[in-house]
């Protein structure tokens, strides 16, 4: 039993994991009109995993457990509780639009709390299999939940492409995985770091395993060249399913980068190495995900590219190679999360009975219709392409800042050039729900929680906007304090 | 005066005030709207004034100082001062927004609270950009008056309204996102610091000043407009409706103007002095070629447009010939233009408003009809070609004078808008105004009411007070125009 000693770092894992039974249980004895009940145990869920989290987070410095292959430090906490309420937003969001769909059932939630599991574990990983074990749990839970609506053609092929090319990335991370241990000799990733300090690693077999993990790395966070699969699983999957993709699981991609490579395979000449991938994922990223954004005339796709120019810039953060910039990425990637499940609520908001509201035009004339959401999305939407004084601006700001301090002046300019033609497209949604008449005046309906959480989750984006300095010092602590 | 952060109060109470506008909500609360920002607008403009009272003319460096931590992680405070340049401009910018709140009153009928309150949040974060002394707090103000005035031409503007917004939007986004890249590269090499005040004192080399002074210059090119990157402007004029243009020619422009002077000159100096030549160039060709395109404009508002391309030539001329009196005949341009320009655009609005058309040949004998208003639109067209007597004098020829020190081809050049100027302003006057009356829709047309006299009024005492008298406006000057000259003067190449 020492081996596990001591336990209380994965309380709040383990906790999630006995909820999850009880979910899974409890709904089998429920009837479809008090699944209510599963819905209300399942945000309860989540808030005792943010309880527990916050109050066994270590006083100070990194405590390991599991043999050292659990880890749970600053950076892990705070972004677990994130996750956690990243969770439970697009829980309320989608509480409507999945009722109307039929998917308001006990596999959801489960499959949802299991794949928050999966992303608690990638984050407090310290050891390559537990990092994989979280990520084969967080990505066959998100197969499943794509697939969740047996009947549409089009979910089924968008979860049949990403199970093919999920499981050829995981191939991949695997077989990198095992050229480390072969290198290295050891898979925990505090000890991979002090092999690789000490030299006795092989390096090119190191650097040879690195390209393959910086590759299912790229999968998983959506960077081009290996996005194909990311505009289609938005647009194929439900609303809710894209929702949840597209925000807390690259919480967790960010946690796998930052240990993974910077906490494993940070060693200088390491660095060297992957930050020239890196640059050219990240350049890529920006300029495909924000040119072809601009052709896109269904929302979901929209933000499917815009996600990929998202992750590029988070990887200019990562690649800046200094804890300044590691924090910059996380404060991205934090704001990232927080615009877009804002934006996909909207989505599902302005969603009925057999209408999506996922084509561009379905916002044409919201203005009208409803000022106060044409409002909410408009600090949304000029926050997503960066404009100050919302969020967006700073986390752009922080990262060009940490770019331009490593010495690549250049890669800002890039950086910034994209930014310019992706506000056209953000733009372009302000535009149609300002200065166009509305084609359908069917009256939004959301109810008191949606509202509620919706503004909110907008108003978030103004407030950090004009008081970044909370939120930046919580993440420049936590990356200080975890490395 | 009493401790009021009165910077603070110029910036946050219009801003709040809008925010009570919006709350008013639909269409039914209008006259509620409209008085609320009303209100807002003479309280912004009130809160300005103890800020020209209370000013020392004589203090160099900069006043009201207010400084507070803003993001501790980026060093960035929160750092507001003015000196005589920026105090001219908060003025102009508070008086104008109630001047446009009165032009709008019966003419907006359309979601009026969001109208009133854009401008609001307009001028607060216009006031925000005149008062910031830290450079990311500039630039947030900066880019975040692009938000209001894209909506204002976007929901209330005219027919070609979305193509106008957008490319107002990308044009000047495009040149300020460049100046962010140089701000960060300041901020880098000053050690982690964006204020203003530290960016001065920063030793550069020429290379590193020349690539600042191009982003900086893409910025505010961009937003003066100079000559060839100008093509936004006549579409955003014609497009937006009276008070967009009005707010657009009289203080928006002024931001790229103010830009060169608080952060292109100060902080890279040596590259100013070293491109003065290219600036001037353009600057050139703004007043000459842009004054003849100007004179075969057939819609009033585009006309107008270039006009103010072509003065807007003075305010950059005078700025980089670095002489006291180019920069301070470039800044009393600033502020006259922002009075003339602003006037004309109401004119032409008071017309459209009844006749719902812009184009010079749709008028004529307007006069018969209108003579108060043809009164009033005269004084301003008299201005605008930069008569004696009016405000467009005073500006036009100390910049004039300036140049003359510098080169006499220079001032032989811009002397040339007093023809260009006179002609096209004048010919189009004569054509909407005089002559026979030209068709049944003019012999329609009513004459100017209070509201639209208040307002007309308002800026003709404007005009002509500061041609007749400008000391209140240039002696808060001297002493900003002197310390930013000697301060350029000073090299800032490192010693080999």
């Amino acid at each position: 039993m020492q081996y596990i000693q001591p336990l209380w770092p994965a309380y709040p894992e383990l906790f999630l994991l006995f909820m999850v039974c009880v979910v899974l249980v409890a709904d089998l004895f429920m009837h479809d009109d008090n699944r209510t009940a599963t819905y209300t145990l399942t945000q309860f869920t989540l808030a005792g995993c943010a309880l527990i989290t916050w109050f066994t987070a270590p006083d100070s410095g990194p405590t390991y457990t599991f043999s050292g292959m659990f880890v749970d430090d600053l950076m892990s906490d705070v972004l677990k509780l994130i996750t956690y309420f990243t969770v439970m937003g697009i829980l309320v969001y989608s509480r409507a639009y999945i009722t109307a769909r039929g998917m308001f059932r006990g596999e959801f939630f489960s499959l949802v709390l299991f794949s928050t599991l999966g992303m608690m574990i990638m984050i407090s990983a310290n050891h390559l299999l537990a990092l994989y074990l979280g990520l084969e749990l967080l990505s066959l839970s998100l197969y499943a939940m794509v697939a969740l609506q047996r009947d549409s053609a089009r979910a089924t092929e968008a979860a049949m492409k990403y199970f093919i090319l999920g499981a050829l990335a995981s191939g991949m991370l695997l077989y990198g995985m095992s050229m480390i241990y072969g290198a290295a000799g050891t898979l925990e990733i505090t000890r991979l770091a002090n092999v690789i300090a000490d030299g006795s690693a092989k390096g090119n077999i190191l650097t040879f395993g690195l390209v393959f993990l910086v590759a299912g790395v790229g999968f998983k966070l959506g960077a081009a060249p290996f996005h194909m699969w990311v505009p289609d699983v938005y647009h194929g999957a439900p609303t809710a399913v894209t929702a949840f993709i597209g925000s807390a699981p690259k919480l967790a991609a960010f946690a796998f980068v930052m240990r993974l490579l910077v906490q494993g395979l940070g060693a200088e000449e390491l660095l060297v190495e992957w930050r020239q991938m890196l640059i050219v994922m990240a350049v890529l990223s920006l300029a495909l995900g924000n040119i072809i954004a601009i052709a896109q005339t269904n929302l979901k796709r929209m933000l499917a590219y815009s996600t990929i120019s998202h992750m590029g810039f988070l990887l200019l953060g990562i690649l800046s190679g200094d804890l300044n910039g590691y924090a910059s990425g996380m404060f991205y990637v934090v704001v990232y999360v927080l615009m877009n499940i804002g934006a996909f609520g909207m989505i599902m908001l302005m969603a009925r009975t057999d209408f999506e509201a996922e084509e561009l035009n379905d916002y044409k004339g919201l203005n009208q219709r409803s000022p106060w959401f044409a409002f909410l999305m408009l600090l949304l939407m000029l926050s997503m392409a960066g404009i100050p004084p919302l969020a967006g601006f700073y986390a752009k700001l922080a990262v060009l800042q940490s770019v331009a301090q490593a010495g690549y002046v250049w890669l800002a300019v890039v950086a910034v050039i994209f930014s310019l033609i992706g506000a056209y497209y953000y733009l372009r949604i302000v535009r149609l729900m300002y200065f166009e008449d509305a084609a359908d005046n069917t009256p939004i309906y959301a109810t008191g929680d949606v509202r509620i959480l919706m503004t909110i989750n907008a108003l978030a984006m103004l407030f950090f906007g004009v008081l970044p300095q909370p939120l930046m010092q919580i993440c420049v602590d936590s990356i200080l304090a975890s490395f | 005066m009493y401790g009021l952060p009165l910077l603070s109060l110029s910036i946050w109470v219009p801003i709040v005030f809008g925010v009570a506008v919006l709350a008013t909500g639909s269409d039914r609360n209008a006259t509620a709207a409209r008085l609320l920002a009303l209100i807002g607008a003479i309280a912004g403009f009130l809160v300005t004034l103890p800020l020209y009272t209370g000013f020392n003319s004589a203090g160099s460096g900069f006043q009201y100082v207010e400084l507070a931590p803003w993001i501790a992680s980026f060093n960035v405070n929160y750092h507001l001062g003015i000196d005589g340049l920026s105090l001219l401009l908060i003025l102009l910018n508070s008086f104008t927004t109630v001047l446009v709140v009165v032009a709008g009153w019966e003419i907006i009928t359309q979601k009026v609270a969001q109208y009133m309150a854009a401008f609001l949040f307009l001028s607060g974060l216009m006031n925000g950009v005149f008062c910031a002394l830290d450079a990311l707090l500039f630039y947030v103000f900066f880019e975040a008056t692009l938000i209001p005035m894209f909506i204002i031409i976007g929901v209330w503007g005219g027919p070609n309204r979305i193509y106008a917004s957008v490319k107002f939007f990308l044009y000047t986004l495009l040149g300020s996102l460049l100046s962010l890249i140089a701000l960060i590269y300041l901020y880098n090499t000053a050690e982690g610091s964006f204020s203003l005040l530290d960016f001065y004192q920063l030793p550069l080399g020429l290379g590193a000043q020349i690539l600042i002074f191009f982003a900086f210059f893409m910025a505010f090119a961009v937003k003066v407009p100079m000559w060839p990157v100008h093509t936004w402007l006549p579409d955003a004029h014609v497009e937006a409706p009276t008070g967009g243009s009005v707010v657009l020619a009289a203080i928006m422009l002024k931001l790229g103007g103010y830009g060169f002077l608080r952060l292109s000159l100060p902080i890279v100096p040596d590259a100013s002095q070293y491109l003065a030549g290219f600036v001037i160039f353009l600057s050139l060709v703004a007043v000459v070629y842009i004054g003849l395109v100007a004179l075969v404009q057939t819609d009033m508002k585009k006309l107008i447009a270039y006009s103010s391309i072509s003065h807007m030539g003075f305010v950059t001329l005078g700025i980089f010939i670095f002489n006291a009196q180019g920069m301070e005949g470039a800044i009393i341009q600033m502020i006259s233009h922002g009075f003339v320009s602003g006037a004309l655009f109401l004119c032409v609005g008071v017309l459209y408003d009844r006749m719902h058309s812009r184009q010079i040949a749709d008028y004529g004998g307007v006069v018969n009809r209108m003579p108060v208003f043809a009164a009033l639109f005269m004084l301003f067209a008299m201005a605008n070609s930069g008569l004696p007597g009016t405000s467009g004098f005073v500006g036009e020829f100390t910049v004039i004078m300036g140049a003359m020190k510098a080169n006499f081809w220079y001032a032989f050049l811009a002397a040339s808008t007093l023809i260009f100027g006179a002609a096209y302003t004048l010919w189009m006057y004569k054509r909407v105004i005089f002559g026979a009356v030209a068709n049944h829709h003019v012999a329609e047309l009513q004459d100017i009411n209070l509201r639209e006299f208040l307002v007309l009024g308002a800026l003709a005492a404007a005009v002509i007070m500061m041609g007749v008298w400008p000391d209140p406006f240039a002696e808060v000057l001297h002493t900003s125009v002197n310390d930013l000259l000697t301060h350029v003067s000073q090299s800032k190449l490192p010693v080999e």
